[in-house]
């Protein structure tokens, strides 16, 4: 097997331009998710039967299809719909946001049951109502519990940010198949690719667990 | 300051509580006794609805807490409870347990609550484990911080849910003490407990539970030596 290295070196830049992008979608869609998650996975518990019906519909929907459906759903669909075009860099966000809000909500939803319910009738029989019970006593240690399960999901999201090249966002993978179709290569690019996308989920992971570390010792 | 009217409480099918009448006056300590399952500790956490009420009044201080236009809130912050499983929040030190609520819902200043809140673990002696988290502490500690941090919110009276049950045999004794210490000063407490010596020397009356129903009320001394029903007596015999 051969490996054409000056390749490679020509598509550098591109790479890189790739790779920021792949990050760019991934943070976006990481925060957006997370924010999303919240919001729905409270959704989910509340006692209002209507939300709750509404919020579990949503993840149904999004945990129950795969994410290169949605994509194509609101890169034609939706997204025309709003904007009046197509845009992919858009259309790549609220699709990653929207699946990892769904995965997000069930890991809030877990890590708040877990804590004893014990800690909310302490904090209610103080006269703290439901909403300052959740934020100073339940979060915080529901949030330590959530950490390896949220880095799951952060990995997880990298990795299918890689879809996002089917609508033609300039990200890692667009540029891994441009040089793949330029050049009728194969083990240049996606060797690359892979190797790239290792770099960024492997860092994200070491940070996470230090993270993890930190809050452990408290 | 207590009062409760035909209090029923029921699981789906099961009732726990069956026709709950009891008086409560201010600076009264009454201690709950009863084999486990008849509903004593439901009975309490009725009373600052920890347990929703199915049917029947409770009021505090003249206020109805059943009526959905109290504000449970506001009630709950003048009456204090302390759990058999302590329920300290283990993610905060243990000043930081105390002036929580205080700060939050008081609004006091951060310097205020914590000044408060040391003069409190004084009291329960324990001012030197301020900045420390509940996991370092004993049993005892940690229960004498939950009751300092219910006393935090200047509780007019003090629910106590079986506070010694999941203590080792030494650590009760310095737990009674300073609810002993509290009683002296005159707090209204309602304790559900299995530590009869605590109920003889310190309650100012006794209620004894079964079946869903009080069956007994007396002074200590009477309930003790003299109990008139046949369940009180079985029950006795089996714990004195």
């Amino acid at each position: 097997m051969d490996f054409r290295l000056d390749i490679l070196v020509e598509y550098i830049p591109f790479f890189l331009k790739g790779t920021l992008l792949t990050i760019g979608l991934s943070l976006v869609g990481i925060l957006i998710g997370t924010v999303l998650g919240l919001i729905i996975g409270l959704g989910k518990m509340t006692r209002n039967k209507l939300i709750s019906f509404i919020c579990n519909c949503y993840i149904v929907f999004f945990r129950g299809t795969p994410l290169f459906v949605q994509i194509l759903l609101i890169h034609f669909g939706v997204v025309p719909m709003l904007i009046g075009h197509t845009n992919g860099i858009v259309a790549s966000i609220i699709a990653l946001s929207l699946i990892a809000g769904a995965y997000i909500a069930e890991i809030f939803r877990a890590g708040i049951q877990s804590i004893d319910k014990g800690q909310m009738e302490a904090a209610r029989s103080l006269g703290m109502n439901h909403v300052q019970s959740m934020k100073d006593v339940i979060l915080p240690q529901a949030f330590k519990r959530m950490i390896p399960p949220l880095g799951n999901e952060f990995i997880v999201l990298i990795k299918e940010s890689s879809l996002a090249a089917i609508v033609a966002t300039p990200e890692l993978m667009y540029y891994g198949r441009a040089l793949a179709s330029q050049y009728y290569r194969v083990w240049e690019p996606y060797l690359t690719a892979a190797l790239i996308y290792l770099v960024l989920t492997t860092s994200l992971s070491y940070l996470l667990n230090r993270l993890e570390r930190r809050l452990a010792t408290e | 300051m207590i009062e409760v009217k035909n209090l029923k409480k029921t699981f789906g099918s099961n009732e726990v509580l069956k026709d709950i009448n009891a008086l409560i006056s201010p600076k009264e300590v009454v201690v709950v006794i009863g084999p486990s399952g008849s509903g004593k500790s439901t009975f309490l956490r009725c009373l600052n609805l920890l347990e929703s009420i199915t049917a029947g009044h409770v009021s505090i201080e003249g206020v109805d807490i059943t009526d959905k236009k109290t504000d449970i809130n506001k009630v709950r912050t003048e009456v204090g409870m302390v759990f058999q499983q302590f329920n300290l929040f283990p993610h905060k030190t243990v000043i930081e347990n105390i002036i929580l609520a205080p700060m939050r819902i008081r609004k006091l200043s951060a310097e205020k609550a914590r000044e408060r809140g040391l003069e409190l673990l004084r009291k329960v002696g324990l001012k030197e484990k301020a900045d420390a988290y509940p996991d370092s502490l004993s049993g005892g500690q940690k229960q004498r911080v939950a009751i300092a941090r219910a006393l935090a919110m200047e509780p007019k009276i003090m629910l106590f849910d079986e506070p010694t049950s999941a203590l080792d045999p030494e650590m009760v004794g310095e737990v009674l003490e300073v609810m002993k210490q509290l009683a002296l000063e005159g707090m209204t407490m309602v304790v559900v407990t299995h530590e009869m010596g605590f109920a003889r020397e310190v309650g100012d009356r006794v209620l004894f539970m079964d079946g869903g129903y009080i069956v007994e009320e007396n002074i200590p001394k009477e309930l003790f030596e003299n109990p008139q029903q046949d369940r009180t007596k079985s029950f006795l015999s089996k714990v004195l």
